[in-house]
């Protein structure tokens, strides 16, 4: 008999790493989510009693998703509505028949692409599709959710109720897009994917771990999509993206929980290991001539990631990329980078001049990175009055206590140049 | 799975009767119910008259209440409908975006409630 601290662990350990795997299935069988949900969570309540007694199963999955089915059975014949109808019957014939298989043979289907193409279907609203890809796919629990996005869990099981609700009424299907319309819908599942990454990767030292687990979360989600999608480059595009992004997640924080800004980093403190996978992930994929947004972004911060220094970095290439991700994603964001890549590679004058062009219409009056930006180029262009007075604009617009920081550094290290 | 095609928009938008884009605008219409006909999805679609013609009514405490014009004042309105049987949502997303009105107006799309027995 196993400890029962292991044990827990154990089950903790296959539901962690199966969750995802087994739920897809048994939604693909049973066509309801939250059904599917319900007798996993059974078969989990089922495994602890069971596993006590005899020990681990060969395969825990396949053992969970047997029992999991079998609780389905249960439930459908509990539901006088379900058993009236004489086509169900059959059905359900089926489903037992399919859970002696799933003995038999242990094999699970892959429906993971299909669950999280129907989790981020544009018909659910953006922040539900976040939680519902989490929940179903990452097997996070409701109270962790809302832990990472600062919900409260009673708010954020409704949202998922709701959303389950939704899916099953309006019919939202559960299958691989066709190609007419998979790029619409692969845009949106990376959407799904570098949100979470980014609600990770933004939070803070001293803020909860499940805030930055989800950064581990989203790049082992896109690394699901990448096996199970391999042909798309965007999908690799954009895990090379994250594991650049986060080969710099504790060179970018300093002692007291502050940001430290790329160009100060100690490049030794960077994750090597993450570099040369991304790097590699790039060299595969760009090469293939159907370059995206996450290619384009995953490029660039490939040239920082493999500069020895700040100041041996490929401006000239940056400001390319740059240009060619404007193109694809003409966003204010984009623009600004832009402009900070022309003042390294070609000059602060042309890059201020694309500022004030940008700033014309207004729409920028409160845009916080838009200030940010220009008080470095201005900075270095020698204009440490305009420089200050932007500077202080951009630590007023800004809502972050690390961001706030590090400007108000910058702020005093203007002050004291000579 | 039948889903309702709730084809919305403000009066005086989009194509006028007089003017030369009304003529291919109409014919958008024809051949959008001619190929989800063909396709074997229509059920049903009509176009409403203007909501000037609507008229509101409720009964509260017994007593009904009849109102002249629609039920919100909205600028967008209820202008017509189609009522087709799609697989899916995404089958009825699809055929949505077909219909002329997407182009300037809004399609919600409703799945239809299937009663037990």
């Amino acid at each position: 008999m196993l400890p029962s601290h292991t044990l827990q662990q154990a089950i903790d350990k296959t539901v962690r790493e199966e969750w995802g795997r087994i739920l897809a299935a048994l939604v693909k069988t049973l066509g309801d989510i939250q059904l599917a949900e319900d007798c996993l969570q059974d078969a989990i309540l089922s495994a602890m009693q069971h596993w006590q007694k005899n020990g681990l199963p060969a395969s825990p999955a396949a053992w969970l998703i047997t029992t999991a089915r079998r609780k389905a059975i249960d439930r459908l014949r509990r539901d006088k509505n379900f058993t009236s109808k004489q086509a169900d019957i059959s059905y359900l014939i089926d489903l037992e028949h399919q859970a002696e298989d799933a003995f038999q043979t242990e094999i699970i289907p892959d429906k993971r692409l299909e669950m999280i193409f129907t989790c981020c279907h544009p018909a659910l609203e953006e922040k539900t599709r976040v939680a519902l890809t989490l929940r179903t796919l990452g097997g996070l629990t409701t109270d962790e959710i809302a832990a990472a996005f600062l919900d409260r869990p009673d708010a954020m099981a409704q949202r998922l109720v709701r959303a389950k609700k939704k899916i099953a009424l309006a019919g939202i299907p559960y299958q691989v897009p066709d190609q007419l319309v998979l790029p619409e819908r692969l845009s949106s599942v990376l959407g799904v994917i570098y949100l979470i990454f980014n609600a990770g990767y933004s939070s803070g030292a001293g803020e909860t771990t499940i805030r930055s687990d989800l950064t581990e979360e989203a790049i082992r989600l896109a690394r699901i999509i990448r096996e199970l999608l391999p042909d798309e480059p965007e999908v690799g595009g954009l895990l090379a993206l994250m594991l650049l992004h986060d080969s710099r997640r504790i060179a970018r924080s300093n002692t007291a929980g502050g940001l430290v800004p790329l160009e100060l980093q100690n490049r030794n403190r960077w994750d090597t290991s993450k570099i040369e996978e991304g790097a590699m992930l790039l060299e595969d994929i760009l090469p293939r001539h159907r370059v995206g947004p996450y290619q384009l972004q995953a490029a660039i911060s490939a040239l920082h990631a493999q500069s020895p220094s700040w100041d041996a970095t490929d401006w000239p290439q940056i400001e390319a990329l740059y240009q060619m991700l404007y193109e694809m994603q003409p966003s204010p964001v984009v623009y600004i980078n832009l402009a900070v890549a022309v003042s390294y590679a070609s000059s602060t004058k042309a890059a201020l001049e694309m500022l004030d062009a940008v700033a014309l219409d207004g729409q920028l009056d409160q845009y916080q990175p838009f200030f940010a930006a220009k008080a470095d180029v201005l900075s270095r262009a020698g204009d440490r009055l305009a420089a200050k007075a932007c500077f202080q604009t951009a630590i007023e617009l800004s809502n972050n206590t690390f961001e706030k920081e590090f400007l108000q550094d910058k702020l005093i290290r203007l002050e004291t140049r000579d | 799975m039948q889903y309702m095609l709730l084809i919305y928009s403000a009066e005086g938008s989009g194509p006028q009767p007089g003017t030369p884009e009304f003529g291919p605008f109409m014919q958008g219409y024809m051949d959008f119910t001619e190929k989800v006909k063909n396709d074997g999805k229509f059920v049903a679609g009509d176009a409403l008259q203007a909501i000037s013609t609507a008229t509101t009514l409720s009964i509260r405490n017994g007593k009904t209440d009849t109102m002249d014009g629609p039920f919100a004042e909205t600028k967008e309105q209820l202008g017509g409908y189609y009522l087709l049987d799609c697989t899916d949502l995404d089958d009825a997303l699809n055929y949505a975006a077909m219909i002329p009105t997407a182009t300037y107006g809004r399609i919600e799309v409703r799945p239809v409630v299937v009663w037990d027995n």
